[in-house]
């Protein structure tokens, strides 16, 4: 077994309205800062041990689909690492 | 007949609930979520409040807890199932109906009364309105906006399982009339069943006849079937 670091990224899917990243664009424009647009996303990091890196990332992948993200809401993407 | 109101930690309306259904002659006990279902449960509501802290996502914790598991199969059984604010989020979250309650709009926790419009009147949670009926309801959520699919609002909308939408005093759904950007104006809808309902409004507090309004008994009526 080898020791993995799997990065969950979940971020709400394209169109789907983010009144929180609206509310954080807003303050930063109060702060004097100019952008033309802000998303946020969920990250997770999960430490693991796996046979290989395809099995890390199945294992973190299920983690997404069964609980990290909600699929009507929500995309998401792994990456895993060797730590 | 018993009905189980399923009480995790942070949920908040379970007192609510029962003391609402008791005035209505229905019989209903809480129901710690780690003790599962009584042998005698013929209803379940899943009530209001803060589930696990509203961790990840509101509902989402509580949605996999192992009790989840005996609602769902007392829901395909055909036991009655209410799904209240936080309740809804939950029924959402474990699958018991479609769709999500996410961010309000405002991005703000709403705690205000609202009008919803009675879309389908043929299910125990509606049969004492008629279709059309303006109810006025309490909400109080933070996650409240109906989110879905397209295809799958189409086939709430053709299979008739939206069951209430938020409107205004007349009655008439409209975009100023809607609490937090929920899809469709959708405040309550159906599972596959019209046994199993969830609904973000808040019918144990329209109930009691001291506490301003009672527009909500006719959805707890749904348990004296």
């Amino acid at each position: 077994m080898t020791a993995y670091t799997a990065t969950v990224t979940v971020r709400l899917k394209h169109g789907v309205l983010d009144p929180e990243a609206e509310t954080t664009r807003k303050a930063l424009e109060r702060l004097g800062f100019e952008l033309d647009a802000l998303r946020s996303a969920d990250r997770f990091e999960i430490d693991l041990d796996a046979a290989s890196a395809e099995e890390a990332k199945a294992s973190a992948e299920e983690m997404a689909e069964r609980l990290l993200a909600n699929p009507t809401i929500h995309d998401y993407e792994v990456e895993v690492e060797e730590r | 007949m018993t009905v189980a109101v399923v009480q995790f930690g942070g949920s908040n309306c379970d007192r609510d609930s029962v003391r609402a259904l008791s005035h209505l002659g229905v019989d209903a006990e809480r129901v710690w979520h780690e003790d599962g279902l009584p042998a005698e449960t013929t209803g379940i509501v899943l009530p209001g409040g803060f589930s696990y802290g509203d961790y990840l996502r509101a509902g989402a914790m509580a949605a996999r807890s192992p009790i989840m598991d005996e609602v769902r199969a007392a829901a395909e059984e055909g036991t009655p199932v209410l799904g209240v604010c936080n309740g809804a989020q939950i029924g959402c979250e474990s699958g018991l109906v479609p769709g999500a309650f996410t961010t309000n709009r405002s991005a703000r926790f709403q705690c205000e009364r609202v009008h919803v419009r009675v879309e389908n009147a043929d299910t125990p949670w509606t049969d004492a309105y008629d279709a059309g009926d303006v109810l006025e309801l309490p909400i109080a959520h933070g996650e409240g906006r109906f989110e879905i699919a397209a295809e799958n609002y189409d086939r709430l909308e053709r299979e008739d399982r939206i069951l209430l939408r938020y409107c205004d005093a007349d009655g008439d759904v409209t975009d100023a009339a809607n609490p937090n950007g929920s899809t469709g104006n959708v405040a309550g809808v159906l599972g596959d069943r019209e046994s199993v309902a969830v609904m973000m409004p808040h019918p144990e507090r329209a109930t009691l006849p001291d506490l301003d309004g009672t527009d909500g008994q006719g959805v707890l009526r749904g348990f004296r079937r």
